[in-house]
């Protein structure tokens, strides 16, 4: 009885092991696809037609062993791969995929190229094409090669030009100067204009040129570099509070003025981290004072020159003999006359240095 | 009412270095209690957290002074230091002279190991007192005793021949200067005196 039912016992035990194992393995004709990187695996056996056709449970149930077989069978791939415990030893089980090989298609429609600008559908019409400009030009004057526009441009300074011809034909009381300035600002301004004009119509036309002001251009200064950049950060979903910024850029709080109104720290606020910046502040201050301090080094070297010259006057009036009268370590030759000359030298060149 | 802003504070800190150094962090950073520097009708007040609270709940017009001024920025956003820092600018124990005025904690005189806050001191003669008090510059005929090593522009304190701290002042020509120079060059900067405190009884905050 007892080795029946241990009998019993084992085979039940292993009827379930096999279950187990028969769990993790899947048959399949063809080997799946797999793009690990993706989480993808992709199968390539037919599928039993016959039994695919028609809707129903039996249907149902097919798909879904079909499902579960191919999730399994990518799951073992998974638990192939190179694996580390992230976070120490009692962190989760990570596994690192590889590169993904399978290309997703596209989410949103490719941007639609700009449309030609005034200028452009003109050009193309007659058929003028861009000539490549050299940019240094031969200035005859200053017999040297100058750039074409900006700073020393050939053809002199124009805002230093002493001489406007009237031109034929003009009115002989009209400001030549004042006519060519007024000239210059229409040219920028219509250049402006249809600059903006051309973008607008970019815009407009659904191509993904941004609006104007955010379109960079050589020619914006700082100032709306810097107003560019801060629309470009607050334009985020979160409105820019997770942006990153750059190393020197300095944190700012965003201003509901928008930077018309100053304002300062809040009255009460953190005590504690108001201290840690001026404690910051004042190792910044120090720390680019120069270690040698150049006025106590020349105080100090007046000093010992005033100390010498003291004692070198004083060795002077001493006795013709100064030199070796103010020598303090010499071999004494006449010893008991030089030794008397000298200890009241000493005394004296040593009362000339503390007093000078 | 508000605190400083950052170039405020370099200024301020700046000033502050002029007279005692490194010292400064023993003002801003110290161990018995939480002190700050706040912004009110730009004169600059030092003054612990606990009075800071207090003083928050006065109005601002109502609001006169509030712990210790150590000095007014003028229109050109200048930091002029006024003789009511000289307490914590000087070492306090100066045999019992000077202004009366809250006791000064412990910190800022030997014990923590630092080296007295104020090392550099000229002494006046007993004529250019007055003149000093009533806000003129030291001459070098005024001048009785000066620090050895002070260098030009360094902080001072002056004090008269009997060892009265008289107010402070920045030096106008090194120790070594001073020694060359002609009786009526200036030698000391008058800064703040005593002498304020009489003079400009109704605007000394």
């Amino acid at each position: 009885m007892a080795a029946v039912r241990v009998e019993a016992v084992l085979a039940a035990a292993e009827e379930q092991e096999a279950e187990k194992r028969r769990s993790i393995t899947v048959e399949k004709e063809l080997e799946l696809e797999y793009d690990l990187g993706n989480l993808l695996a992709v199968d390539r056996n037919p599928p039993p037609a016959a039994a695919l056709r028609g809707a129903g449970p039996r249907r149902e149930a097919l798909l879904q062993a079909l499902a579960r077989d191919n999730t399994q069978l990518l799951v073992s791939q998974l638990w192939e791969l190179p694996a580390e415990r992230a976070g120490g030893a009692g962190g989760p089980l990570v596994a690192q995929l590889p590169e993904p090989t399978f290309r997703l298609p596209r989410e949103k429609p490719p941007p639609k190229p700009r449309p030609p600008t005034r200028w452009e559908q003109f050009a193309r019409l007659k058929g003028i094409r861009r000539k490549k400009k050299t940019s240094l030009v031969w200035d005859e004057q200053a017999k040297e090669w100058r750039r074409r526009w900006g700073y020393r441009r050939a053809g002199g300074d124009p805002s230093r030009a002493w001489l406007a011809e009237v031109p034929a034909g003009a009115d002989p009381e009209e400001d030549q100067f004042a006519r060519l300035r007024r000239e210059k600002r229409e040219r920028v301004a219509r250049n402006e204009l249809n600059r903006l004009r051309n973008l607008a119509r970019a815009h407009r036309a659904g191509s993904t040129v941004p609006a104007a002001p955010l379109h960079p251009t050589g020619h914006q200064d700082r100032d709306e570099l810097r107003r560019v950049a801060r629309v470009a950060r607050v334009s985020t979903a979160s409105l820019g509070r997770f942006q990153p910024r750059l190393p020197k850029e300095p944190a700012e709080p965003p201003s509901r003025s928008g930077g018309k109104k100053r304002r300062f720290e809040p009255l009460l606020g953190n005590l504690a981290a108001e201290r840690s910046r001026q404690l910051e502040m004042l190792r910044d201050m120090s720390s680019k004072k120069p270690v040698l301090d150049i006025t106590r080094a020349v105080n100090k070297q007046m000093r010992q020159e005033e100390a010498e010259a003291a004692a070198a006057n004083k060795g002077k009036k001493q006795s013709k003999r100064g030199k070796r009268g103010r020598r303090q370590q010499r071999p004494g030759r006449s010893g008991k006359k030089s030794g008397a000359r000298r200890q009241p030298q000493q005394q004296k060149a040593a009362g000339g240095g503390t007093g000078g | 009412m508000r605190p400083l802003t950052e170039a405020e504070t370099r200024t301020v800190f700046e000033k502050l270095g002029k007279y005692i150094g490194e010292n400064i962090q023993l003002l801003v950073d110290r161990p018995d209690g939480t002190y700050c520097f706040r912004l009110h009708r730009d004169r600059v007040y030092y003054l612990s957290e606990k009075l800071l609270k207090l003083a928050a709940s006065v109005p601002r017009e109502s609001l006169v002074a509030l712990g210790t001024c150590f000095g007014k920025f003028t229109k050109s956003q200048k930091f002029r230091l006024r003789v009511t820092a000289l307490d914590f600018l000087a070492p306090y124990a100066k045999v019992g002279h000077g202004p009366e005025l809250a006791p000064l904690p412990r910190p800022l005189t030997a014990p923590h190991g630092y080296a007295p806050l104020l090392q550099y001191k000229v002494w006046v003669k007993p004529g250019s007192e007055q003149s000093f008090l009533y806000g003129n510059h030291v001459l070098k005929s005024g001048l009785g005793r000066i620090t050895e090593n002070t260098a030009q522009y360094q902080g001072v304190v002056v004090y008269s021949m009997a060892d009265v701290p008289l107010g402070f002042g920045v030096a106008a020509k090194s120790t070594q200067e001073c020694r060359k120079v002609d009786p009526l060059a200036i030698v000391v900067f008058h800064q703040a005196d005593v002498g304020e405190y009489v003079r400009n009884e109704d605007t000394l905050t």
